[in-house]
């Protein structure tokens, strides 16, 4: 079913002097994994937090699965209980255990019992990879399986979208794989995502769409095959020859 | 952090037997001194007459200092907690109203501050009880709770004890200072825990009670600890309401016996007797802390590491 679970109208938003995005349009249908790439500074993390509402837009509408985040007291909760995150940083509980983490938001707003959640938790952990980490804290865990526990957690809601900002971006090389790997199951069940990232080998591999913003526009999009081989606009294929070596 | 011997910390590298010249360097030489002060005058309150006459006068001062001092503190904690939240409000009425009470409040010395709510702010209570009890009184529909109603209307400036204004001028005063604590800690904790928090759909305070908060605690809890020994020195103020602590006491021994240097040896020796206790708890906490330890933990550890040293009589650096 081919429907738009994200709708982004004439998105404009500035930081104090900076023009951070410009008329931005863009849709997300069910099910679409939309990849967004670009040069640092383009407005892409910038974009994606808008749509959860982390940051507000100056101009234009957002709506989220019929939910409108841009009004001026928009529903917020029912939005963020839709909408996942998985953060650059990573960003666990440092004073909670892996379980516990993943088992927290969903008590207090789900109103899980403990025994649910914890199952549900147990469940997520084997999906993602780390069933023996269950009670091991953030800190003794590495990058990679902290992004890890990072997608679990926000899973543990059953959100209807993934937002990825950059999710690989604070990991060494070696670990990228293993949170790619996740993303990529997420992806073939049909999540809808929409992933900001510089790792081009996912992009061809997993998403549909991709996105290309630069100095806050959006300069090209399109179906990933078509954009990926043959790019349209000269700024894209400046970039593409920029970052593939 | 607690500040070490310089001089540890350039003998400590070299393996092997530590020399009997670098053992004696390291020794806390201040602290054995002070206790051997401390035992002088334990020797001096057993057998001079008038130390220990001094001693019998102003010991039972001693719980009313500790007894403000800590009752003092835990309102301060809960004052500061609110105002400090109140800080970093985006609502402009709790900001405005918590900013003003922080600036105003910590710009005044705390002696006037005790003394301003004293006699300015709670008189103006007991004016505000009075005119509440009076409105109950009149109003036909609140006869239910006409006796609470009379009991404020007839409220008297002199049933507050001056012990119970006393601590509310201290609680008042540490309030401000608690709450920059408060402020400080919460935003030592970076932005993206909250940011994590409410995409996960947790509202602003479930955010703060179950993510920030615990974390802030763990910044908070040395600032708290030294703040809570110089609540106990600042205790002392409160004798100018004639409130009988150890200063009081002192001064009244000083009027009747006129023997200065038993009554302030004394009283000295009480004041520090609880502030190194409280100051070497503190350090004990913050070491603790800083390995990671769980934080119940850790308090419950200070008091049997206390316990332990205070039986050997060692002194922990």
């Amino acid at each position: 079913m081919s429907e738009k679970i994200i709708e982004v109208r004439n998105v404009s938003k500035s930081f104090k002097h900076v023009q951070a995005l410009s008329n931005i349009d863009l849709d997300v249908n069910r099910g679409e994994v939309v990849f967004i790439f670009g040069p640092s500074g383009g407005g892409k993390s910038t974009l994606l937090r808008c749509i959860n509402r982390l940051e507000t837009v100056d101009e234009g509408e957002i709506v989220v699965d019929g939910i409108r985040v841009t009004d001026a007291k928009p529903d917020l909760d029912s939005l963020r209980a839709e909408v996942g995150m998985v953060f650059q940083l990573f960003n666990l509980f440092p004073h909670l255990t892996v379980v516990n983490n993943i088992t927290l938001a969903q008590e207090l707003i789900r109103k899980r019992d403990r025994q649910e959640a914890y199952e549900i938790a147990t469940n997520l952990l084997k999906r993602v990879g780390l069933p023996e980490k269950a009670d091991a804290f953030p800190d003794q865990l590495s990058g990679g399986q902290k992004q890890r526990v990072a997608i679990a957690r926000a899973l543990a809601m059953n959100p209807k979208i993934m937002l990825f900002d950059e999710p690989t971006s604070a990991l060494d090389a070696e670990m990228i794989r293993e949170v790619l790997d996740v993303m990529m199951l997420l992806a073939q069940e049909g999540m809808t995502m929409v992933v900001v990232s510089h790792e081009m080998g996912f992009a061809k591999a997993a998403s549909d769409r991709m996105v290309f913003l630069a100095d806050g526009k959006l300069v090209e999009e399109g179906p990933t095959d078509q954009l990926y081989a043959h790019p349209k606009e000269a700024r894209t294929k400046a970039f593409f020859d920029q970052i593939l070596y | 952090m607690s500040v070490s011997n310089p001089i540890n910390s350039k003998k400590r590298k070299e393996p092997g037997i530590m020399p009997i010249s670098t053992r004696l360097k390291i020794l806390p030489w201040w602290a054995l001194f002070l206790l051997f002060l401390g035992v002088l005058l334990i020797y001096a309150i057993i057998n001079r007459e008038n130390y220990r006459d001094a001693f019998d006068f102003i010991a039972p001062g001693l719980q009313v200092t500790l007894t403000a001092s800590v009752i003092a503190f835990t309102i301060a904690l809960v004052v500061g907690l609110i105002m400090g939240m109140g800080r970093i409000s985006s609502n402009p009425i709790t900001y405005n109203i918590a900013t003003f009470y922080v600036e105003v409040v910590r710009g005044i010395p705390m002696i006037v501050i005790i003394i301003y709510v004293a006699f300015v702010l709670v008189p103006l209570v007991v004016q505000g009880a009075n005119s509440l009890g009076n409105l109950i009184l009149e109003t036909s529909w609140l006869a239910f709770i006409e006796g609470l109603g009379s009991k404020l209307s007839t409220m008297d400036i002199t049933q507050i004890d001056p012990l119970v204004r006393a601590i509310s001028g201290l609680a008042f005063g540490y309030g401000a200072y608690e709450a920059e604590v408060f402020r400080a800690g919460i935003q030592s904790i970076e932005r993206g825990q909250m940011e994590a928090a409410r995409s996960l759909g947790m509202s602003y305070f479930q955010a703060m009670r179950h993510v920030i908060l615990p974390q802030a605690i763990r910044v908070i809890l040395p600032p708290l600890g030294n703040d809570l020994i110089a609540m106990l020195k600042d205790s002392s103020l409160i004798s100018v309401l004639a409130v009988r602590d150890l200063t009081q006491l002192g001064k009244l021994n000083r009027s009747r016996t006129f023997r200065t240097f038993e009554t302030w040896n004394t009283v000295t020796y009480l004041y520090l007797s609880m502030t190194l206790l409280g100051s070497m708890g503190v350090k004990i906490l913050e070491r603790r802390l800083q390995s990671g330890e769980a934080i119940t933990t850790s308090i419950n550890n200070v008091f049997r590491q206390l316990r332990q040293s205070l039986s050997r009589k060692q002194v922990i650096d």
